[in-house]
């Protein structure tokens, strides 16, 4: 079965660059999308699909025994898409398709439209309960995968969330893995003015979860991280990545005034601009 | 008068407890079955089956969201969850989860809610679903079946595990009157008649079954003489039969424990609206919560009898 060979430090970061142009152009091209909540999540996601993290076969999307990801914070399905491209799941050129009438790549995942995204989500704080779903079945098989989870600082606002910590706690479940992708924004501002939510270290703790929190737009923070994950046999693990959204185009964001940028594609000239920072 | 007595039927076991002991019983013949419950185990019955496989039962606790979004991963994973609460709780405090996680990627999770309708009694109106059928009928894709007694859910519970897709299947608490024998062949989609009869057709569902047959007997005494149909299955509804019902009997009568709006009468009245124009009464709960209060006295209260039936039947063949 295919295991991704993992490319080498320089390669992964360069593979973020190459996400982060698929992510601009696909937004831009769809005239809307999540540009920013996407790129918050760049680091995470490619060390785990090109770092060696997960064994997967973009020949076989649903084998018994691959890794699975799913994306709770669906609106950020754009890095989602990027990933899978590079990994061969479907064409590069499709990403140009994004929430377009017909495509297969809609607004937020599917996992009707397309085998290899493993939950449909979209309402947000779900994902890691449907990853507990998964984690269990494998545990009964005997199977080796492990499911990683990705959900938003914001999104901890949803209850289920909660109640799902305490029942992967339960189940002892090694084979899971929670990433909140904290970027510090959610829809209208700063998560911290939203709900005081954001020492999730010692919360997440308290359920009884092996927890690190790490700085997620650094990539060797990243590999370390996952790596340590992996090497807990005893129960679930979580890894806050404290990441800021829109990272990578910072710059192109400053001057807008809208570090946040929730929503919102880039403008054309935008996009340009962009692209020329995240040139090789 | 008991439920199904005029009809000479008798008593029988609740469908929550068939419910559970059918899923025992299958639980080697279908190795991937798994049931998630919300901590009620012991009033679902899941239970029975957890107790007899206890590594395929899984007690999430209170938390029916968390419970329908692990049951969708086990499913996407390929186990056929069995997740079940409280009618009330699984339906209306996860709707979102079971829109977005199960009936959206239309995923094979199989839904159980139990303590559905006016008939559980004493815990009174937060504990009744009168929805259920209503909100699940709405979701694409999700087949919605109400057995009417023990023999029946013995079949439909199989007929459920062997149906791909999601399945909501709605039991209640009380004791009911066997209707089928235990040889009786149930098809999901498919009404079955109970009674042939001329002038009109009563078209019922659950614990309205025998109420329905208690009333057809009445009826006959009247010389009106009714057809009676199981609905079990809500949706897909079974259009064939009831536009045959209405081409050979010209009226019907829906009889239901819910709210009139969303259940069997609305979707009986869809497809007659559609297909086969006739005069329709409803007999349901009416616009309203319930009450505590036992079961007998809530159903006579809240117009849920032969009776009420009688009366829909005389209406409905005047118009």
């Amino acid at each position: 079965m295919a295991i991704f060979k993992p490319l080498s430090l320089d390669e992964m970061k360069a593979k973020t660059k190459v996400l982060r142009r698929h992510i601009v152009r696909m937004t831009t091209e769809a005239g809307s999308g999540h540009p920013s909540s996407s790129m918050s999540a760049v680091e995470m996601v490619t060390a785990l699909f090109f770092g060696g993290f997960m064994q997967h076969d973009p020949a076989q999307p649903r084998w018994n025994n691959r890794d699975r990801f799913i994306l709770s914070k669906g609106h950020a399905v754009p890095v989602l898409y990027a990933a899978l491209a590079e990994c061969g799941y479907f064409p590069v050129e499709e990403l140009m398709t994004l929430r377009k009438l017909g495509s297969r790549l809609e607004g937020h995942p599917n996992m009707k439209r397309l085998d290899c995204i493993e939950a449909s989500t979209g309402s947000l704080g779900q994902g890691l309960s449907v990853g507990i779903g998964h984690a269990l079945a494998c545990h009964m098989d005997g199977l080796s995968a492990h499911t990683y989870v990705m959900l938003g600082d914001g999104e901890m606002g949803e209850g289920q969330v909660w109640e799902a910590l305490a029942s992967a706690e339960k189940y002892k479940l090694a084979n899971l893995t929670a990433i909140v992708d904290q970027n510090g924004y959610q829809q209208t501002g700063a998560t911290k003015d939203v709900l005081k939510l954001t020492e999730f270290q010692p919360k997440i703790e308290a359920f009884g979860w092996h927890v690190q929190t790490i700085n997620g737009n650094d990539i060797e923070q990243v590999i370390a991280a996952l790596k340590i994950a992996r090497s807990v046999k005893d129960r679930p693990t979580a890894i806050v990545s404290q990441t800021q959204k829109g990272f990578g185009i910072l710059p192109i964001l400053a001057p807008t005034g809208d570090l946040n940028y929730h929503g919102k594609p880039l403008s054309k000239e935008l996009a340009e601009k962009a692209l020329a920072l995240l040139a090789d | 008068m008991t439920i199904g007595q005029a009809a000479g039927l008798k008593l029988g076991k609740a469908v929550r407890d068939a419910f559970g002991t059918a899923l025992k019983e299958l639980g080697n013949e279908f190795p991937t079955v798994v049931t998630v419950d919300g901590d009620v185990g012991n009033s679902t019955r899941t239970e029975v089956f957890a107790k007899a496989f206890p590594e395929r039962g899984f007690n999430v606790g209170i938390a029916e969201s968390n419970m329908v979004g692990v049951a969708a991963g086990l499913a996407a994973a390929g186990k056929i969850p069995v997740v079940s609460s409280f009618a009330a709780f699984l339906t209306c405090n996860a709707y979102d989860q079971i829109r977005m996680c199960v009936a959206y990627p239309h995923l094979n999770v199989k839904m159980v809610g139990s303590h559905a309708g006016i008939s559980i009694g004493e815990d009174g109106a937060s504990q009744m679903a009168i929805e259920d059928i209503a909100l699940m009928s709405a979701l694409p894709g999700v087949a919605v079946v109400v057995p009417a007694d023990a023999p029946s859910t013995k079949h439909l519970v199989k007929g459920m595990l062997e149906h791909h897709g999601p399945v909501y299947l709605r039991c209640g608490r009380i004791d009911v009157p066997e209707i089928y024998g235990p040889d009786s062949v149930l098809t999901i989609g498919k009404a079955n008649q109970l009674r042939d009869g001329k002038n009109l057709t009563i078209i019922a569902n659950g614990l309205m079954v025998g109420i329905a047959l208690d009333a057809a007997v009445a009826l006959e005494a009247k010389g009106i003489t009714a057809r009676v149909l199981d609905l079990h299955t809500v949706s897909p509804i079974d259009q064939e039969a009831i536009v045959k019902a209405v081409k050979e009997t010209g009226r019907l009568v829906v009889a239901e424990e819910h709210l009139p709006h969303g259940g069997v009468g609305s979707a009986v009245a869809s497809v007659t609206a559609q297909l086969a124009p006739c005069p329709i009464e409803f007999v349901n709960i009416g616009n309203t919560y319930a009450e505590s209060g036992d079961p007998e006295g809530l159903l006579k209260k809240y117009g849920l009898t032969a009776e009420a039936i009688v009366a829909a039947a005389e209406k409905v063949c005047s118009r």
